[in-house]
């Protein structure tokens, strides 16, 4: 149930101890929540551009600063999602100068959440765990599926009652166990963290948390590496439980110490769904104390009213000079048509939060026009088309004859024949 | 007036195993006392330098999280379920 590895090992940040690799969360003295420590002084000289450029076209080119066990040959190639220079959703938000990381498309199943899930089993497989699992709002459930099915684990997935059939679809379709529990995403997490008690389980948001979370350095990596080995001035993640937007930095400042990038003081913008809103609500009370909420959101994928690191997310943004927003449900749903309309990227309810805070953040003068910002996008819109509902009709179906089609067009364009009769002549 | 309390297995060391104990406390702040009369280490534990319930503790009284419900104002109710549970996270930096 453990290993030894001279590369990484857990660590109490609080009280400085050491615990070595094994499924542990929590600091056993001080209860303070671990996390993963390089010896960034030995990747010198290994994670260097040189040996990231000839590696392969997935998040295992960073391999060497992820808590990757020895022996252990990750062969999915997970992440490596285009960074897409966003000029048209720009110039309607009055932007010069920004990007759309598109975890949208990331592999196996379409969320930033295969990046954290592919690093959290290589240490499951490490560990001896036969099942994992996790509490989840969706996403971390089809990705705990999708790949426990690939690397022969057995998975239990415990998600809040009222997710959206996709995602209950898109977990249960992979073999996975899937418990619909009567509460909310807190009350699933609080029974997970009781089952990892009691059960040999490896669950990847609990005892394989530490691990799992370092997954997401790879969003950092990748948006430096895209950018030409430099830092954007600015970055807007969504936030759930407050991991990710903290993980981004952690990869910017290892970029830093290395030396793969110059120092930069990159700002941090977290966004949320106003009906879910705990950290941006602390964000703009200038405190670290998050004060949980009971969800109300159709972004169901960041409806988290009790963030595990809000209070360190809160006070990371703060610390590095940005802000948080939360938008209305109506916004969000903008938010997933502006992007789609301008960007050809359809992103779910939580690309909906990231897109329309960016918009807030511009227009409300937080960011200026020409600095280099990333939007995240960290989900697939084919997850959350009932958010969608009732915005398109299903139009009447037309005979398959020109004459029908015209008719049809000028109706929906409201024009008249004669225009139409003009434009077929020349 | 008796309330059940439930531990998880990460205090159980300074507890000789028990994961469940009653108590009589009519608050938060008195359960607090209990436990420091009743398990010392336990004490130390899950409080800090200052005296207070370290922050990374959730307190769940059946089902619900205690802020919820007033805090450490709310009055536990005879045979309420109260759950300490470790919040799981990832640090700072």
């Amino acid at each position: 149930m453990n290993y030894s590895c001279s590369r990484y090992e857990l660590k109490c940040n609080e009280c400085g101890k050491r615990y070595g690799n094994q499924p542990l969360s929590a600091c056993p003295d001080c209860l303070y929540p671990l996390e993963l420590a390089y010896d960034l002084d030995a990747a010198r000289g290994i994670f260097t551009k040189e040996n990231i450029a000839i590696g392969p076209a997935n998040i295992w080119r960073y391999i060497s600063l992820l808590p990757i066990p020895e022996g252990f040959q990750p062969d999915l190639p997970v992440g490596f999602t285009p960074l897409v220079r966003a000029t048209n959703l720009g110039k309607r938000i009055g932007a010069t100068n920004l990007y759309v990381k598109n975890d949208a498309v990331c592999f196996p199943t379409l969320s930033f959440k295969d990046r954290v899930v592919s690093v959290a089993l290589a240490n499951a497989r490490k560990f001896g765990f036969d099942t994992v699992g996790c509490s989840s709002t969706g996403n971390l459930a089809n990705a705990v599926a999708a790949q426990a099915a690939r690397l022969g684990l057995k998975a239990t997935i415990l998600v809040p009652t009222d997710l959206e059939p996709a995602k209950i679809l898109n977990t249960q379709v992979y073999g996975a166990r899937l418990v619909r529990i009567d509460g909310n995403y807190d009350h699933v997490n609080r029974l997970c963290t009781q089952i990892a008690d009691e059960y040999n389980w490896g669950f990847v948001n609990v005892n394989l948390r530490p691990y799992y979370a370092e997954g997401s350095k790879t969003v950092g990596f990748e948006i430096a590496e895209q950018l030409g080995w430099r830092l954007p001035d600015n970055v807007v993640v969504p936030m759930a439980g407050g991991s990710l937007i903290r993980k981004i930095r952690k990869a910017f400042n290892e970029l830093i110490y290395l030396g793969l990038v110059e120092d930069k003081p990159t700002r941090f913008f977290g966004a949320q769904a106003t009906g879910c809103s705990p950290i941006s609500t602390a964000v703009k009370q200038g405190t670290d104390e998050v004060i949980p909420q009971r969800p109300n959101t159709i972004a169901r994928s960041l409806a988290i009213g009790n963030p595990a690191d809000g209070p360190a997310a809160s006070r990371m943004i703060r610390d590095s000079g940005g802000w948080a927003e939360d938008v209305s449900d109506v916004e969000v749903v903008s938010g997933i048509q502006e992007l789609a309309e301008t960007e050809g990227i359809f992103t779910e309810t939580a690309g909906g939060v990231t897109t329309a805070v960016t918009a807030r953040l511009y227009a409300d003068g937080r960011i200026s026009r020409d600095q280099i910002t990333i939007s995240c996008i960290t989900g697939n819109g084919l997850k959350t088309t009932d958010a969608l509902a009732g915005h398109y009709q299903q139009e009447r179906a037309v005979r398959p004859r020109l004459a029908d089609f015209d008719a049809y067009i000028r109706e929906l364009d409201g024009t008249h024949e004669t225009e139409l009769a003009t434009a077929g002549a020349n | 007036m008796s309330i059940k309390v439930t531990l998880p297995a990460a205090f159980t060391r300074h507890t000789d195993g028990r994961k469940h104990f009653d108590s009589a406390a009519q608050n938060l702040p008195g359960l607090l006392v209990d436990i420091d009369q009743t398990f010392p280490a336990l004490s130390t534990q899950i409080k800090g330098d200052d005296g207070k319930l370290r922050r990374f503790i959730n307190i769940y009284v059946n089902d619900e999280d205690i802020r919820f419900l007033g805090g450490e104002t709310y009055a536990f109710q005879d045979g309420d379920e109260v759950m300490l549970i470790p919040s799981i996270a990832g640090g700072r930096g």
